[in-house]
């Protein structure tokens, strides 16, 4: 699917300082042996299961099944060690630089879910680690500071641009061309220049492939609907790559609608143009003149700017369709999933829930393969849980009662 | 051969080295930015457009860029300033590649052509992706100024040196634009494997911050970019210790 030159048809590539490229040509060289390596892959599966504890169950939400009017599923990566996608793949990633002989790791955060996850993974093999976050983003994900550096990570927050997590991308860049002899960095998304993209939806690839199997043990069939949430967009791409070949499959992104209407948003896909950013081309928000538009998103998580190339890609070629969801939306959904299931779900697949609440019922009109009266079944991308959202979502309900 | 090119090897054989301060467009003014680019301290300017995300920038440059974007100066009306400014030293300027992906490359040459401005720097675009643009800048008589890293194979240094039709900028250091206290100790080795692939000038920059710097980097090279010092007194200094800036640069390469 991607090319020699790190293409996903016109997307992705290598657009980094000259300083970096002997860094990503020896990160490919690194990757393409570890990834065909089978010892590699067997230490990988090894701490998938014992660090992480893979496999992760896919969930039957029956309750808000009957609220949302089709079979929901649930990929429960909300279960995963430290609470999201996200350790699937820094552990793997850490694994990597540790395979390589770096001693020091670095990574960007948004919501803090991939820098605990990183933290996390460098604890597990002692490395040290720096953590890039936008100081906007310090301030509304507290619980994920704290956590960051209970587990010994150095946190550095960053003021420049919007202060969020494009703004993280930059300096942990910064850091990278500077350090790049000892260093590793820990990209969070399928984002960044070639190799990353394909290093992180390898990693992540397990959250589809479990589902894909785990869906046709308790149904005996696939899914009509994968719905995920996109903001850069791992997780998405983690679970449709199990789906790709099955073209009976509909695959659909949510992205950040944000304050809805004309207002500010992360929806890069659905309403953003051809673009250069952390050195890959992709869909982005831009101004007349290229300069990179603020996003804006209530979940910290889908507050990006650009997306993953191979979203770019999946969305020109039309094999995935891409919507975007309001925050108010996401607020809703967020509650009902609380309500109807006991699961306090992150801001970020509150996105896709809100999908599912505004035109689930739709899912069977959609398909093909069944009789008008029975109901579509929709496998969903739970990346990760809300613990981290709480005071966020306190903070807008009190403000909505007053 | 290209403007720039022509204008940098006359000075070279005049025994000069050569001196290409750095100024963001549009600081700490219009106008006073305007009159620096007629300095005649100067062999060439290189002219910073702003930018967003500027990742190869450290705060210096990167502050400087967003007061320009801020008070309404993008890389478009940068370009047009300095097509509006007097007569001077050759101007090529630094942009990040997206703005001209975003206008299109052989429009975005055009443009700058017609602004009278002499080549182009794009940082984020290595050797591998950069073919169509250079074929436009060339088509437009741009010049072409690749970097050369610390970390850059010989084979690279080689492929990329012969792309240039400008001259060869040899970063001094690993990192982003800044202002320090030293010469990096890999300056002269990165000189001495460009020079030993290329007969182009060969200029060293980042993290060049002084004219003693200066003089030292220029007693391997041919001449020296200086960005955040230079930019540090176009903020916080303006016109006057900008230019006695220059003054002092000039007399430390011409010693």
């Amino acid at each position: 699917m991607v090319d020699e030159h790190g293409r996903y048809g016109e997307f992705g590539g290598r657009y980094v300082p000259e300083a970096l490229m002997g860094a990503v040509l020896e990160l490919e060289k690194a990757w393409t042996e570890a990834w065909s390596d089978p010892g590699f892959r067997r230490e990988l599966d090894a701490l998938l299961a014992a660090v992480v504890g893979r496999p992760t169950p896919l969930y039957e939400a029956k309750r808000l099944s009957e609220r949302v009017g089709a079979r929901v599923l649930l990929k429960r990566e909300d279960l995963a060690h430290t609470g999201a996608h996200k350790i699937n793949n820094t552990i793997g990633q850490v694994l990597l630089a540790k395979r390589m002989g770096k001693t020091r790791i670095i990574a960007e955060t948004g919501a803090g879910q991939h820098g605990v996850a990183t933290a996390t993974a460098a604890a597990y093999f002692g490395l040290p680690c720096v953590v890039f976050m936008g100081s906007t983003d310090v301030e509304r994900q507290h619980l994920n500071v704290v956590r960051m550096e209970l587990l010994g990570a150095e946190l550095v927050p960053v003021d420049a641009g919007s202060a969020t997590l494009k703004d993280a991308v930059n300096e942990a860049l910064r850091d990278w061309v500077t350090n790049v002899e000892d260093t590793y960095y820990v990209i969070g998304s399928v984002v960044g220049p070639h190799p990353y993209p394909e290093i992180v939806a390898s990693l992540q690839q397990v959250i589809g492939e479990e589902a894909r199997r785990q869906c046709l043990q308790l149904t005996g069939e696939l899914p009509d609907e994968v719905v995920a949430c996109v903001g850069g967009g791992s997780n998405a791409i983690g679970l449709f790559r199990g789906f790709y070949d099955d073209d009976e499959v509909r695959l659909v992104g949510i992205e950040a609608g944000g304050e809805g209407g004309e207002g500010a948003h992360g929806a890069s896909i659905t309403r953003g143009t051809p673009g250069i950013l952390h050195g890959a081309r992709s869909l982005l928000l831009q101004d007349d003149e290229g300069l990179i538009a603020h996003a804006h998103s209530i979940s910290a998580g889908l507050d990006y700017p650009g997306v993953g190339p191979e979203h770019a890609w999946l969305a020109r070629s039309g094999r995935a369709h891409y919507e975007s969801a309001t925050d108010a939306e996401a607020l809703a959904a967020f509650a009902a999933l609380a309500e109807t299931e006991g699961i306090i779900p992150a801001l970020e697949p509150s996105h896709a829930l809100a999908y599912l609440l505004r035109s689930g019922e739709g899912i069977r009109s959609r398909s093909s393969r069944r009789p008008a009266e029975q109901k579509g079944t929709v496998l969903l991308g739970l990346s990760g849980r809300g613990d981290k959202d709480v005071e966020t979502v306190a903070k807008v309900r009190a403000a909505a009662t007053s | 051969m290209t403007a720039l090119l022509h204008h940098l090897e006359a000075v070279r054989s005049a025994g000069r080295k050569i001196f290409v301060p750095y100024l963001m467009a549009g600081i700490p003014d219009r106008v006073t930015f305007s009159d620096l680019l007629a300095s005649d301290q100067a062999d060439a300017i290189e002219v910073g457009l702003p930018f967003s995300d500027p990742l190869m920038d450290g705060p210096v440059i990167a502050e400087a860029g967003e007061r320009a974007i801020a008070g309404g100066i993008g890389p478009l009306d940068a370009i047009d300033l300095v097509a509006q400014a007097p007569a001077g030293p050759p101007r090529p300027v630094m942009t990040y590649y997206n703005p001209i992906h975003h206008l299109g490359e052989d429009e975005f040459c055009r443009r700058v052509a017609t602004g009278g401005i002499a080549g182009l720097i794009v940082p984020d675009l290595p050797l591998e992706e950069s073919g169509s643009l250079r074929a436009a800048a060339a088509a437009h008589g741009l010049a072409w100024v690749p970097l050369v890293a610390p970390t850059s194979s010989p084979q690279r240094v080689m492929s990329i040196a012969a792309t240039a039709t400008g001259f060869v900028y040899a970063v001094s250091t690993l990192g982003v634009t800044g202002v320090r206290d030293s010469l990096s100790e890999r300056s002269s080795r990165v000189v001495e494997a460009c020079r030993a692939v290329t007969d182009l000038p060969i200029l060293v920059g980042i993290g060049v911050s002084t004219p003693e710097q200066a003089h030292e980097a220029a007693s391997t090279a041919d001449g020296v970019v200086i960005g955040s010092a230079v930019v540090k007194r176009q903020v916080e200094e303006g016109h006057a210790a900008v230019e006695s800036f220059f003054t002092a640069v000039r007399t430390a390469l011409d010693a």
